[in-house]
């Protein structure tokens, strides 16, 4: 499917590659699919709690209220992980994340681990960087086994490989685990990721993982999970080590009650799903010996310094906007070039690239509002992808760069035409003037036009054009204004 | 030479949060903040005693699990007949839990330290609960006599959970207010067996947790 990591930095722009996905059948259809039967699921849950609006609302101040004291939460909850016997360590960027966990996995004896599906370690390419120190990672949620050894780059933030249909994994699995006479129900599939696994389960001596939830108040780790394997990768190996972004924090274990109702029905629109898992540093009678988190930055801070932007930061990964995005419905996760797609990824990609990079991202979006009806904590998405278009275009336009911009000259005179009521009709005369080799009368004479010159060509390639009138409102109102004196 | 030492990672990241904030938070005005955040949801039980107990089980249902009621005096019976129909002979159990309940004709193995090879190879695991949810047919285990350390209740394939109807609780919330003392405790909450919806959404039952799970309520 698509070669190498996704890369913000290396992917093409979002039309290139939405264009190139827009033509694979199989995905869409693959991907409308599941995300109608997600979708279904999270409408009857969510329509089965009466204060569902109300848990919404906590959840949103919640998490503004963590990001306004979030050094005092995360200090708060290192002290607390610390004296629990954790082992606490922070990572301004992900090079240090990748060093740091790289050299844990060495000191822990093993050169193998078992993972937890995690967007953070996805984010930051962490399974290439184990693979060149010579650590084999083996993924152990079912969908980033699909993904892992079909060589694969996940889709979806909660089903990573929800492009792909029962046909296909089958195929990899065949392939991959040699068996020849795998049959194509889920259950089959399952049952021969359980068996592939379970030896590794009982065998492997060292965990990664990343967090749903830090507690502050307690010190304590939070993962929400379905299948069992985050159970397995936490519980059974000598050494854990937990990679979670700064933004996972929140500050007391009551704040539980809230997040642990929004996040099962928001994700895969279940009441609770099977297995949350909460441990507190080092418990010698149960579970992993050692335990190492690593506290990661990589751009969150210049997020949290942009006030209009930052609420990006209080997404708690249920990938409901993406279930619910037009755009992302058509194109997938794959042609946002980046781990976190949809509506959630066009604000959070670019500015985890300090808008270098991905900046077609926040124009990935008809700003028509599903995203942030479904988002349990209340992202205002439109409002942040319309914040980001804005620095997107003021960075452009700054300095020598922005001279030669074609798209800000014509902004330019838009403006200075705007300005002007003389400028204004003399702008129209020239219109009218203009279109006249590209209008086309239909049967019923009316004029259209269906193809314009150069960059204005996007607006004519998938809609018509009336032509301009002969007659301008202005022009006829000052006509009838004339006969009334 | 100078002797300003480079920024550690931790000071800097902490640094750049309070250049965000635009100052360096602290304990009192985190606490005020925290204490006036609305907290409009529903926080307490609506239903009757009653109610709230065919909820769960419901919703237990729901998720695949099979529950059977019981009395306090008919516990060990009702082990007794769930392992039975089960075809369960071998099972591991935490420490502290209740000898009356055990059926006599049955090999109850107390797990000290076994590994997670040996897990692998009981029929099965009974325990306790610390709490359970109706709302979401969830129950909650903790490390603590009578429900035992984590990977007792994962690797083996089936497990027999015993809640009591003192324990029930109908929401979220509730439960959260009752093991807030404990927790620092190891802490699961388990709804339903082991499922995924990673293929085309479908929910399948069992993938590395235990296929089965049984409760029995205890009323």
């Amino acid at each position: 499917m698509s070669a190498g990591p996704l890369d913000p930095k290396t992917a093409p722009a979002f039309p290139m590659a939405a264009k190139a996905a827009m033509g694979d059948s199989q995905l869409r259809s693959n991907v409308r699919h599941a995300t109608d039967v997600i979708q279904a699921k999270r409408a009857r849950v969510v329509d089965e709690m009466p204060d569902w609006q109300a848990l919404r609302e906590a959840g949103k101040q919640i998490r503004e209220h963590t990001m306004r004291h979030l050094d005092f939460y995360l200090e708060q909850f290192e002290a607390n992980c610390t004296r629990a016997g954790g082992v606490v360590h922070w990572a301004r960027d992900a090079a240090e994340a990748r060093r740091i966990v790289v050299s844990l996995v060495k000191a822990s004896g093993s050169d193998e681990v078992i993972k937890i599906k995690s967007m953070t370690t996805e984010e930051i390419q962490l399974n290439a960087a184990l693979e060149a120190a010579g650590i084999q990672p083996y993924e152990t949620d079912l969908a980033e086994l699909i993904i892992q050894l079909g060589q694969d780059q996940p889709s979806h933030i909660v089903v990573p490989a929800l492009h792909k249909n029962r046909q296909q994994i089958r195929e990899i699995f065949q392939r991959t685990m040699h068996l020849p006479n795998l049959g194509d129900q889920p259950q089959d599939l399952a049952d021969a990721a359980r068996l592939f696994l379970r030896e590794k389960f009982l065998r492997v001596k060292t965990g990664v993982s990343g967090a749903n939830f830090l507690i502050a108040e307690t010190g304590g780790v939070c993962v929400v999970e379905s299948e069992g394997n985050g159970r397995m990768c936490l519980t059974l190996p000598e050494t854990l080590i937990t990679i979670a972004g700064i933004d996972k924090v929140l500050p007391r274990y009551q704040d539980l009650e809230v997040t642990l109702q929004l996040l099962p029905r928001s994700a895969t629109g279940e009441r609770m799903n099977p297995y949350n898992s909460i441990w507190t540093g080092v418990d010698p009678a149960d579970g992993p010996r050692v335990f190492h988190i690593v506290l990661m930055d990589n751009a969150r801070t210049e997020i949290l310094a942009d006030e209009e932007a930052r609420q990006t930061l209080n997404c708690i990964r249920c990938g409901a906007c993406q279930n619910a995005c037009p755009v992302y419905r058509q194109t997938g996760g794959h042609a946002y070039g980046s781990v976190y797609a949809g509506p959630i990824g066009a604000i959070l990609t670019p500015q985890l690239q300090e808008m270098h990079h991905a900046q077609s991202l926040p124009y990935a979006s008809s700003l028509c509002g599903a995203c942030y009806e479904v988002c349990p904590v209340k992202i205002n998405i439109p409002e942040v992808l319309i914040h980001l278009r804005n620095k997107v275009v003021l960075q452009n336009t700054s300095g020598i760069a922005g001279l030669f911009d074609v798209e800000a000259a014509a902004m330019k005179a838009m403006a200075a035409i705007f300005r002007s009521e003389r400028r204004f009709r003399a702008a129209q005369r020239l219109g009218r003037i203009a279109e006249t080799p590209l209008v086309r009368k239909d049967e019923h004479g009316l004029g259209w036009i269906s193809w314009l010159p150069g960059m204005l060509g996007g607006w004519s390639q998938t809609r018509d054009l009336r032509e301009m009138p002969k007659e301008t409102f202005r022009d006829w109102w000052e006509k009838r204004s004339g006969h009334d004196n | 030479m100078t002797t300003d030492k480079p920024l550690s990672a931790r000071d800097q990241i902490l640094h750049r949060i309070r250049v965000a904030n635009g100052g360096t938070s602290n304990a009192a005005t985190a606490q005020s903040g925290w204490s006036s955040l609305a907290r409009g949801y529903k926080r307490s039980a609506t239903q009757t005693r009653q109610g709230v107990l065919i909820l769960l089980e419901d919703r237990l249902r729901d998720y695949d699990a099979h529950v059977i009621r019981s009395t306090p005096a008919d516990v060990r019976r009702c082990v007794a007949e769930t392992l039975a129909a089960r075809g369960k002979h071998r099972l591991v159990m935490p420490a502290g839990f209740p000898a009356a309940w055990l059926p006599p004709s049955l090999t109850f193995v107390m797990d000290e330290c076994m590994t997670p090879a040996e897990l692998d190879q009981v029929d099965g695991v009974i325990t306790g609960s610390t709490v359970a949810i109706a709302e979401t047919g969830t129950v909650v285990l903790q490390n603590v006599l009578g429900q035992g350390r984590r990977a007792a209740t994962l690797v083996p394939d089936y497990h027999l959970c015993l809640v009591s109807a003192y324990d029930v609780v109908e929401t979220v919330p509730e439960a959260i207010a009752r093991i807030q003392a404990t927790a620092t405790l190891s802490t699961t909450f388990v709804s339903g067996p082991s499922a995924t919806a990673d293929i085309e959404m479908t929910r399948i039952k069992g993938v590395h947790g235990p296929r089965f799970l049984d409760v029995i309520l205890i009323v």
